[in-house]
């Protein structure tokens, strides 16, 4: 296990600075000064010399590589191109924002998505199940941000149930804020998460160690907790790890339509400003983020399932 | 299915194949006939809106669906249902030339990996997995800062996101065959790699390719239409229907109907191309049905 866990976190450091090359020759590839690039077609001549000093880009590339390896290394981002904060600063103070929405979001949907599989694998073919089933459909179906469109629309336009502007201050406000918000997340995996775990189940249940426990008299309750449930949630555990990436991209959208603070907007904000630094800060960041879950998935599944520490 | 030692019938055909499953699966009729009706809506947009996308004031502002205006109007009274049509064109383009790009470049690299030196192999499996890691929307918004919005820009940001996925599978696939004994007999006969590449390797691959490609079709329109409704993708006044959303939204305590008239086709081509993936899934590879 030890092994597997070192095996799989070095070559996650590698897929970030492999992400991180690719975005810093990005900058590179295109025809043209990076720094004018960064400052847009009106700056003056000082700032862009002042830019390109700044940000190393009088070096050859590998040396610039190189340089911002060991930045990110010392936790240097980089500095914020108008105002010369520091752009970790910058990305660390949103950070909380996002994570927050998107870990209430993932609770929705696990609680809800593995509550009806479940509850769909065991009573098959009733009408729940088939409810269930034209409900993953039609989540799936449609992307965050048109739900998160619609979740403003119904709940805070029509019925006026909750509030659709902003974070709130204090705790029982930030909460009331954070209910649409990651709903309009959540609610898309609901389907996804609650097709993967019936289907698993229904599997796991035909398995002879199910039916030799069965025949034990092990009570149903006990089969289903401990045998069953085990093996089936291991496909939502993955799907959660690398629909990381998607929450993420739903994130930008949600923020941006609820008015929220948080990462995405503030990608969005320095795209619009062409602020390249905390652009690529941020992405970074979430990067980062990304292939840490994705690793933390991979770790938990092989800790259920010590069959799958096998492949890499 | 048949076994042809026990039965002497042969193999159905492809299209007697396709007509049976159809037959039993009404999604999948509902999938074919969504997407040939918002293909042909695409193709025939400028023949068959009945007003100019982009005329304003064709009726009243912000008005609620009705004879003349179907879907109603915007707010500067543009006509909805013509903007939405007009905008499937632009959604369609962007599928078909990001995918076809992205189509093209994931067998090209998964060739090469497949059959290539290990370390090119490991290489670009690296790459593959770093772009894999950026969320598709992030990384086009960084795409976006340096090359500036438009809709080469979407068209770009998808192929780019879309290749690994499709290059991983070329891959597998390839390095499968690399060992099967039909074509390390045929190259112990002395065929070159050219013809075991077309004649043997291509069919193989191409067949789960298309299909994963037309279950992606919705992931690629919702990346249009997500960069557009950003403002990052087609630019304003081209109807887009990320566009017709953004401007429904800025008005959406005024009139819903830009965003329910502009959110319907997305639903619509989303289970109608999920739809007919699967069961094209089903007609062409009766074997995958089970894996997946």
């Amino acid at each position: 296990m030890i092994f597997y866990a070192t095996q799989r976190f070095v070559l996650s450091v590698v897929i970030v600075m492999v992400a991180v090359s690719i975005l810093t020759l990005m900058l590179h590839v295109v025809p043209g000064d990076p720094a004018v690039m960064i400052l847009g077609p009106r700056a003056t001549p000082e700032l862009i010399e002042q830019t390109r000093v700044a940000m190393g880009l009088d070096q050859p590339l590998p040396v610039q590589i190189v340089t911002f390896f060991g930045n990110i290394l010392r936790g240097d981002l980089g500095q914020d191109v108008f105002t010369g904060r520091a752009v970790s600063q910058i990305v660390f103070e949103q950070l909380p924002y996002t994570l927050i929405l998107i870990t209430v979001s993932i609770l929705w949907a696990a609680v809800l998505g593995i509550a009806l599989g479940c509850y769909s694998a065991l009573r098959r073919n009733t009408w729940l199940d088939t409810l269930t089933g034209v409900i993953s459909v039609g989540t799936i179906s449609i992307p965050a941000f048109v739900m998160a469109l619609y979740s403003v629309l119904v709940f805070a336009v029509w019925l006026r149930w909750l509030p659709a502007i902003g974070a709130g201050e204090g705790f029982w406000d930030g909460v009331t804020h954070l209910i649409l918000p990651s709903f309009a997340i959540g609610v898309s995996w609901v389907g996804y998460v609650a097709r993967i775990v019936r289907a698993s189940m229904l599997e796991v249940m035909g398995q002879p160690h199910v039916r030799m426990a069965r025949a034990y008299g092990l009570p149903d309750g006990w089969i289903t907790r401990s045998h069953i449930l085990k093996i089936a949630v291991q496909p939502a555990v993955t799907l959660i790890g690398t629909g990381v990436a998607h929450l993420f991209s739903a994130a930008v959208f949600v923020e941006v339509i609820f008015a929220r603070p948080g990462i995405g907007a503030l990608i969005v904000q320095a795209v619009n400003e062409r602020n390249y630094p905390i652009v690529l800060g941020a992405v970074l960041v979430t990067t980062g983020i990304i292939v840490l879950a994705t690793l933390i998935s991979d770790l938990v599944i092989a800790w259920i399932d010590p069959r799958q520490r096998e492949e890499l | 299915m048949t076994d042809a030692t026990q039965s002497p019938l042969p193999e159905p055909g492809l299209l007697a194949r396709s007509l049976s499953v159809l037959s039993g699966n009404r999604t999948g009729v509902i999938g074919f006939v969504l997407v040939a009706l918002i293909v042909g809506s695409a193709i025939l947009a400028p023949w068959i809106v009945p007003y100019d996308p982009t005329a304003i004031m064709t009726g009243p502002r912000m008005a609620p669906p009705s004879a003349e205006h179907w879907l109603g109007t915007d707010n500067i009274g543009r006509d909805i249902f013509s903007r939405v049509i007009a905008g499937g064109r632009i959604a369609m383009l962007v599928a078909a030339a990001s995918l076809t790009a992205a189509l093209s470049a994931g067998l090209l690299l998964g060739l090469i990996a497949g059959l290539g030196p290990r370390w090119l192999d490991n290489l670009l499996l690296l790459v593959f997995d770093a772009l894999r890691s950026f969320p598709t929307i992030v990384f086009g918004l960084a795409v976006v800062t340096i090359i500036g919005p438009s809709l080469f820009t979407v068209m770009l940001v998808v192929a780019i996101t879309s290749v690994p996925i499709y290059a991983r599978i070329v891959r597998t696939q390839t390095l499968a065959l690399k060992n099967a004994e039909f074509i390390l007999a045929e190259r112990a006969m002395g065929v070159g790699l050219p013809r075991l590449l077309f004649v043997h390797v291509l069919p193989n691959v191409l067949g789960p390719l298309l299909i994963l490609a037309s279950m992606d079709v919705p992931l690629v329109i919702a990346t249009e239409a997500g960069l557009s409704f950003l403002g990052m993708g087609v630019r304003p006044p081209t109807p887009s229907w990320g566009v017709i959303l953004n401007d429904g939204y800025n008005f959406i305590r005024n009139s819903p109907w830009p965003v329910i008239g502009g959110s319907i086709p997305i639903i619509l081509v989303t289970l109608g191309f999920t739809f007919m993936g699967e069961a094209l899934r089903d007609i062409f590879d009766p074997k995958l049905r089970k894996a997946g």
